[in-house]
């Protein structure tokens, strides 16, 4: 019935917790918000329904990734200038002069 | 080729943290300051996973050198897929004077111990941005070296590597055992989710002291004074084309 599905809830939410610890706008925020939507959701006993919920969660849990992830590779590449970048701007302060 | 890769991380101050530097002007504050592993250990430690994922090598070792917080970082990494750890033990003075030539000895001893075939090390750390750790490894072990590499692929027991060097890349092809210092698009890390995290406690972190290993931790490096970055001046807006040449002049720009 649901059972078999409540350890996957748990799981999930386990893991988006975890995740929304750095969470940009501040992990309290991103808690509170995913209390709200897992305790919406309480009452639903359709399967189907909850799979499908599951999915979407674990959809939301990729999508933090790609955002860490993106955040931090723009920031090491805006800090990580390169001896080309210098040379380029070198060459492009020369021929002001 | 199959065998062990030992991969380095290293802790660092996470990159998002604002830095402080001591009020004596000794160095960066580091107490309760948030810590994570160097983003380009991460992308060194995926890129060992990717090849132990393409049964292209047998085991992934994770080592870092440092205090007792050093082994969250092992964590981490046997969390996104290393097999086993290496604490090598570092504390007080000595981790303070901890530079690129100490870890290259020590990782050179323990790829000798461990009889890797490969090493793959982050490029460099956020917080030095020394960028020598991995060719003062290759130099000590006498090993030939990939650094900057973009992308790292097997061809029978040698190894293609494609360097970010200026002026574009460049694609060289070594013989193993060797470094390589990966880049930032060598690959994409995957993020160590709680799951993996829990798998990982049953991983098995070895300590090592770097005297069982010979290796001499004194610096030849003594830092003198931290200081901040100068103050950015706020731009200047003029209204006319001659309100600027007239700026330029007033500063003896022109």
């Amino acid at each position: 019935m649901a059972n078999p599905l409540r350890a996957e809830v748990v799981r999930l939410y386990k893991n988006l917790l975890y995740l929304g610890r750095e969470y940009p706008k501040g992990g309290d925020y991103f808690r509170d918000r995913l209390r709200a939507a897992f305790a919406k959701n309480k009452s639903v006993e359709d399967p189907e329904k909850i799979k499908e919920m599951i999915a979407r969660g674990e959809y939301v849990a990729r999508e933090l990734e790609a955002l860490y992830y993106l955040r931090k590779y723009r920031a090491m590449k805006k800090r990580n200038i390169t001896n080309l970048t210098f040379g380029l701007l070198h060459i492009k302060i020369l021929s002001l002069q | 080729m199959s065998g062990r890769v030992l991969v380095g991380v290293k802790r660092v101050i996470d990159y998002a943290v604002k830095i402080r530097v001591k009020p004596d002007n000794s160095g960066v504050v580091t107490d309760g300051v948030k810590h994570s592993m160097n983003p380009f250990c991460e992308i060194a430690v995926e890129e060992a996973v990717k090849l132990k994922e393409k049964k292209l090598i047998k085991e992934v070792v994770a080592v870092s050198c440092g205090p007792q917080q050093a082994q969250e970082t092992i964590r981490t990494a046997l969390a996104m897929g290393a097999d086993r750890g290496i604490h090598v033990q570092v504390t007080g003075k000595d981790y303070e004077t901890l530079g690129p030539l100490q870890v290259s000895k020590i990782l050179a001893a323990l790829a000798k111990k461990e009889d890797a075939q490969l090493i793959i090390l982050g490029k460099q750390a956020i917080d030095d941005d020394c960028n020598q750790t991995g060719q003062m490894t290759a130099a000590l072990l006498d090993w030939p070296q990939g650094t900057f590499a973009s992308e790292v692929s097997m061809e029978g027991d040698k190894l293609k590597v494609v360097r970010e060097i200026d002026g574009g890349l460049e694609m060289i092809k070594i013989n193993t055992p060797a470094v390589v210092s990966a880049d930032l698009r060598l690959n994409t890390p995957r993020y160590a989710t709680l799951p993996n995290i829990m798998k990982a406690k049953k991983k098995k972190i070895a300590n090592v002291n770097p005297a069982d290993l010979g290796v001499d931790l004194t610096s030849r490096v003594e830092i003198l004074r931290v200081d901040e970055p100068p103050q950015r001046q706020a731009g200047v807006k003029v209204e006319t084309v001659d309100d600027l040449v007239g700026k330029l002049k007033d500063t003896g720009r022109i």
